[in-house]
């Protein structure tokens, strides 16, 4: 539709501010008054507190309040909580920990906040927080989930016993053993999922103000889901009620996740503000983000697969181990169940499926949903297992899966998720095309001959996005429905305002949706603003994650134009004194087809909020709500092909070519989903070869900042080969199926995979930096 | 406290800091230039460069009294008027940026290391160049398109004049 | 940071006679110790700025000998002209620290003074035979480096310069720590003109459990033939080398010798 509209590649309408450094960033905001703050964390990985003595803090200079768990449990805020109940195999309920803001008795991982110093300036307050004197008792620590569930392992919650949260399964365990028992071929591994830091480049930060004499509360803070935000807060946390609780998430740089949750730092700046009677602001540094931010990942798994004779799997069995970190963050209990275990069949036909997962507390940060949440973990699982299993066989990767690819639609699978649509041959197709993987053995050759090793490898993933429809996540144990608002609001000039519930982080919301709405009346661009973000503007909405802002935000705002059409069209009808039926809206006018008789969309607009000269009992005004609930998620699905060269002298490993090939159902702005698929790979290159959070046995971080955690550089990663080859999904009105998680998704098996072709060997475990490979080649 | 005394953007700027002030909450803080970030305590990320005499440099390194007598070029800094600067317009138009956060850094840096290559830079150079900038949306493949771009664009807008000096 | 006061010195002499302030330290381009005050791993009273006292900036090459000042930027140490021809090697390590911006604040000076196991100048200067000038004396760069993160500068003593003579053949090997891009093994391979002991020097930074270290069986190795094929032959013990998350020590022997490989190779042309 036109140079603005649907499938356009219209530059960013927010880039404007950003490039000119007028962002608005949680940190630039300044309110009259305003005080800084510093948590007090604790250097202990498991310890009793015995006594906090915050007299020495409370006279430095520049001090306004000191403030501790004690003082915040008597105000009666609250727990913080897991909102996704999973219950265990047994029936019973997962055990959830308790998890003050502020600890009072116990400390649990190494960052874990004690108490909050306020001061006039940040260095002041980072003094004196210095001074604030935390006696505790050192108790013994574990950060393995694995050894956590051994007899004798230090406990850390009394709710959970053995440290085991819950131990859930999915599937037909009965199916899945015969299907062993009776296989030609059965591929096993072990399978680490290493523990990742996601690492928004804007460090968490939040801005609390209590405003006395309104009694309300203003919250300014790095987030996802300022709603979401809102409603925990006021629901369950006791900060204030909703009508009393405005949270706004203005620029926010990247999320990845991190970002959805409600973490104490917020809750305490909220509450000390009221304390203090001061605004208060907390900024993290980039340490603090590593102690503190949700970690991702961290899975331990056993996997079989089962195959007939002519190579069709025909059973999938799975155990995995889940490291949740010290407490339940917010969503942490649906990512390794709900988001993981549900995706186990990939994109093959697998008549048998079943997985077992447990869910253990360790003395490390908590864990929760980072890029892909689940999916990842899933399909590192699962591609590792088929690529593992073609060598085995002795046969192709390519024709191993194109073998066992699905391709009637839709696919029931064996773990509750109906694929509606997806033509998996052909993404795979696309990629070998693009890799010339045809040539690779000449290429591989030519490498040996310069004395460095060349390896290939694929993957070709399936992820469940777009979420979710209520009900069913509702029956699933999930505390929030699913859907997103939109309010779209056509002033009396003919501009238009769109609120969404949706949040923009880097996602270019601004632009898309507003193409969508350019293209629908043929409207300028420039006369549509995305307004997003704020609980004072925006009624309510769930928030962007789960690739959900296209599949799920922008189908409420559809349903909100097509109410705006209707009513549009009824105005215009009457003053073109024509039938409603035969208005057409056409490049900012509405017509009457087939004639040159025409309103322009401006005056439509006038028309309607002059109020002159309506329809009969029409109200005046042009403004339409909408909640859009999904009818279910949304596959997109691809494959990813990576072809490396190692130096086997150094173990530098070097990726020579990254091929995408997804399918993204239909696309709003083809420049903008390549840009999620470029810092998609990123990332999932990054945990295949540079990343890794790891803890001493201590609970000591021993990657706690860039000088030790490896974040992909310019210089670790090629420019990438994306392309699309699309199925519109049937489920939505704009047939989106999601494009933001896929590329983190899709990459690291693929990564692996070639790692393990070039150096010829069975397994590795990520990351592979240079040490491991060489170490691993030194082996061979 | 230290009596500073500095140009930004070109406006001659008096104050008086506490020693152990940055250059970044300086330009942040005392002059509200919010668009230099911070973004790590290692001085790795590159979010908070400026220029400093002429030089890219991270503002989150160095004392506000360090930068007494220097001429600081921030972000907010480099366009002309209404009129974006090369980079600015490149960044833009290749889709070099999503949330935002390192983009000043990044721009900061670009503009100097075009200005460091008159002779012109190829992707290696470029990626090579950018170790001290880390972005974790873009994936810098599309920084990298950026930054080639606007190198030729200013070098295609300065060989005229150059022409006409000679 | 905790609180600090700065001072700007305008000649050696004034930086030497602030540094009798308090717990005073040499500020020169911050690269190292501004971060290291940031996180309050360090905390001097008081902060003496040399970076922009004159008299300590510039290359300067003579004949074959060159002298670069102390408060001279790993910049404009790339880019001397005069030193890309004198001592190519030099030039391009100082191009490999760090970042471009890095580079544009900090100095060789405060590189060595500061003499961080894993910094690159130290090499340089034990593998040319330096001599590191303060305003006190003279010291050979042998003798110059101590362990980590310490040097034999005496309280008050200000380095001003470094000087070497330049070599026949020289080159640098840098294999980065992924993560913080220092070396994780840095070799640093000169050739004098003589023949005989001394002759060719390699030292190595990065590696060792004390610092930069000479691996003298290797010089043994390409005294008798500088060539890259005799280094696979003199291995480096991996006794006295560090081990962390990054590299453990076996590594960094294999990696001394595959730098100390390519070096020599480069050196060659």
């Amino acid at each position: 539709m036109g140079m603005e509209g649907i499938g356009a590649r219209v530059t960013r309408k927010e880039d404007k501010r950003f490039i000119t450094g007028s962002g608005r960033y949680v940190d630039d905001m300044v309110v009259p008054g305003m005080k800084h703050a510093v948590f007090v964390r604790s250097p202990h990985a498991h310890a009793q507190i015995k006594k906090i003595d915050v007299k020495g803090a409370q006279a430095m200079p520049g001090v306004i309040a000191v403030l501790t768990g004690k003082e915040l449990k008597a105000d009666g805020i609250g727990n913080l909580i897991c909102g996704w109940m999973i219950h265990s195999k047994d029936g019973s309920p997962m055990k959830m920990g308790a998890w003050s803001p502020l600890a009072f008795d116990r400390v649990r991982y190494v960052g874990d906040a004690v108490a909050i110093v306020i001061a006039d300036t940040k260095g002041e307050a980072r003094d004196a927080a210095e001074a604030v004197e935390v006696t505790y008792k050192e108790l013994k620590a574990v950060v393995d989930a694995v050894k956590a569930l051994e007899k004798g392992a230090p406990q850390l919650h009394p709710e959970a016993d053995g440290n085991l949260i819950f131990d859930w399964e999915i599937g037909d365990a009965k199916a899945t053993d015969a299907a062993i028992k009776a296989a030609h071929h059965v591929t096993r591994m072990k399978i680490v999922n290493n523990r990742l830091v996601p690492n928004a480049m804007e460090p968490r930060a939040a801005l609390g103000h209590y405003d006395k004499g309104d009694d309300h509360y203003t919250c300014w803070t790095t987030s996802q889901n300022p709603h979401v935000a809102r409603l925990v807060m006021s629901a369950f946390y006791n900060v204030a009620p909703e009508n009393k609780l405005r949270v706004i998430a203005p620029d926010v740089g990247g999320g990845f996740g991190s970002k959805i949750f409600i973490y104490p730092e917020e809750v305490v700046c909220l509450w000390a503000s009221k304390k203090a009677g001061v605004p208060v602001k907390w900024v993290a540094d980039r340490t603090e983000s590593f102690l503190t931010d949700a970690h991702g990942r961290d899975h331990h798994s056993t996997v079989e697969m089962a195959f007939d004779k002519n190579n069709r799997i025909t059973g999938l069995k799975v155990d995995t181990v889940a490291n949740l970190g010290a407490y339940m963050s917010l969503f942490s209990s649906s990512v390794p169940t709900y988001l993981y275990a549900t995706l186990l069949s990939g994109q093959y036909n697998i008549p048998a499926i079943h997985a077992n997962v447990r869910t253990v507390y360790t003395n490390t940060a908590p864990v929760d949903a980072y890029r892909g949440a689940g999916r990842p973990e899933a399909t590192y699982l699962l591609e590792r297992t088929m690529e593992t299993a073609a060598r085995e066989l002795g046969v192709s990767p390519a024709e191993l899966r194109r073998a066992n690819f699905i391709t009637q639609f839709p696919h029931q699978t064996p773990v509750i998720m109906c694929y509606d649509a997806g033509d998996y041959g052909a993404s795979l197709d696309a990629a070998m095309k693009a890799a010339d993987y045809a040539g690779f053995a000449k290429r591989r050759d030519k490498a040996r001959k310069a004395g460095k090793l060349r390896g290939i490898g694929m993957s070709c993933y399936i992820e469940a996005c777009g979420i979710a429809p209520s009900a069913a996540v509702g029956s699933l144990g999930a505390g929030v429905g699913l859907w997103e608002s939109a309010e779209v609001r056509v002033n009396a000039v003919g501009t238009i305002e769109v609120l969404t519930g949706s949040h923009s982080h880097g996602q270019g919301h601004e632009t898309t949706f507003a193409q969508l709405v350019a293209g629908r009346f043929g409207v300028p661009i420039d006369s549509i603003s995305i307004v997003h973000g704020d609980t004072d503007k925006v009624q309510m909405g769930m928030g962007t994650y789960g690739s959900r802002s296209g599949a799920v935000g922008m189908s409420a705002i559809v349903k909100a134009l097509d109410k705006v059409e209707a009513k549009a069209k009824k105005i215009a009808a009457h003053l073109l004194e024509a039938d409603e039926g035969d208005i057409v809206i056409e490049n900012g006018a509405l017509k009457v087809a087939g004639t040159d008789k025409n309103v322009p969309w401006f005056q439509m607009a006038l028309a309607a909020y002059t109020a002159h000269n309506l329809p009969g009992g029409m109200e005046a005004g042009l403004k339409e709500t909408a909640f859009y609930d999904p009818t279910n998620f949304t596959f997109p699905a691809g494959c990813y092909i990576c072809e490396v060269e190692v130096d086997p002298e150094t173990g530098v490993t070097e990726i020579i070519q990254f091929v995408a090939a997804d399918d993204f159902g239909n696309i709003i702005n083809p420049m903008i989903v390549e840009g999620q698929v470029h810092g998609g790979i990123a990332q999932g290159v990054g945990q295949a070869m540079l990343e890794g959070a790891y803890y001493d046995p201590s609970g000591q971080l021993l990657t706690a900042s860039y000088m030790d955690y490896t974040m992909p550089r310019a210089d670790d990663l090629p420019s990438f080969k994306v392309s699309t080859s699309n199925t519109p999904c049937p489920g939505n009105p704009l047939g989106i199926k999601g494009c933001g998680e896929a590329g983190a998704i899709g990459s690291p098996p693929a990564v692996i995979n070639a790692l393990t072709d070039a150096l010829g060997i069975a397994d590795f475990t990520m990351p592979a930096s240079p040490s491991r490979v060489w170490a691993a080649a030194q082996k061979h | 406290m230290s009596d500073i005394s500095l140009s930004v953007n070109g406006r001659q700027v008096r104050a008086t800091v506490e020693d152990r002030t940055l250059l970044v909450h300086f330009l942040r803080e005392h002059q509200g230039l919010t668009g230099t970030h911070v973004g790590c305590d290692t001085s790795q990320c590159g979010a908070c460069v400026v220029h400093v005499d002429g030089k890219a440099v991270k503002s989150c390194s160095m004392l506000a009294a360090q930068a007494s007598g220097s001429t600081v070029v921030t972000i907010e800094g480099i366009a002309n008027g209404a009129d974006l600067h090369p980079v600015q317009a490149a960044f833009k138009e290749h889709h070099g940026l999503q949330c935002g956060f390192c983009t000043p850094g990044m721009i900061m840096t670009a503009t100097d290391m075009i200005s460091r290559h008159p002779e012109g830079l190829d992707e290696a150079t470029v990626r090579a160049e950018l170790e001290g900038n880390i972005c974790r949306c873009t994936g810098y493949h599309n920084i990298v398109k950026a930054i080639l771009a606007a190198s030729q664009a200013m070098s295609k807008a300065s060989k005229p004049k150059a022409k006409k000096a000679a | 940071m905790y609180s600090v006061n700065y001072h700007r010195a305008n000649s050696v002499a004034d930086a030497a006679k602030l540094l009798k302030t308090g717990d005073a330290k040499l500020l020169s381009g911050g690269m190292t110790l501004i971060p290291a005050m940031k996180t309050r791993l360090a905390a001097p009273s008081d902060l003496v700025d040399v970076s922009r006292i004159a008299a300590l900036k510039g290359v300067k090459v003579s004949g074959k000998t060159v002298t670069i000042g102390a408060a001279t930027t790993h910049f404009e140490v790339s880019t001397d002209a005069k030193l890309q021809k004198a001592c190519p090697a030099l030039a391009e390590l100082a191009s490999m620290i760090g970042d471009p911006a890095v580079r544009h604040r900090g100095t060789i000076g405060g590189s060595i003074a500061n003499n961080d196991p894993a910094a690159d100048y130290p090499a340089a200067m034990v593998a040319l035979g330096a001599t590191i000038v303060t305003n006190k004396r003279e010291i050979a760069a042998d003798k110059f480096f101590k362990g980590l993160f310490e040097t034999v500068l005496k309280d008050g003593e200000v380095v001003t310069s470094v000087s070497f003579t330049a070599p026949a053949k020289a080159a640098y090997q840098k294999f980065r720590n992924p993560a913080s891009r220092y070396a994780i093994v840095g070799v640093f391979v000169a050739k004098g003109k003589a023949t005989g002991k001394d002759d060719v020097r390699v030292a190595v930074t990065g590696a060792g459990d004390s610092g930069v270290f000479r691996a003298k069986t290797i010089e043994a190795a390409l005294a008798k033939s500088f060539d890259p094929a005799v280094v696979a032959g003199a291995k480096v013990s991996a006794d006295s080398l560090m081990t962390d998350m990054h590299a453990s020590a076996d590594y960094r022997a294999n990696l001394i010798s595959v730098m100390a490989k390519r070096a020599v190779a480069a050196a060659n042309g």
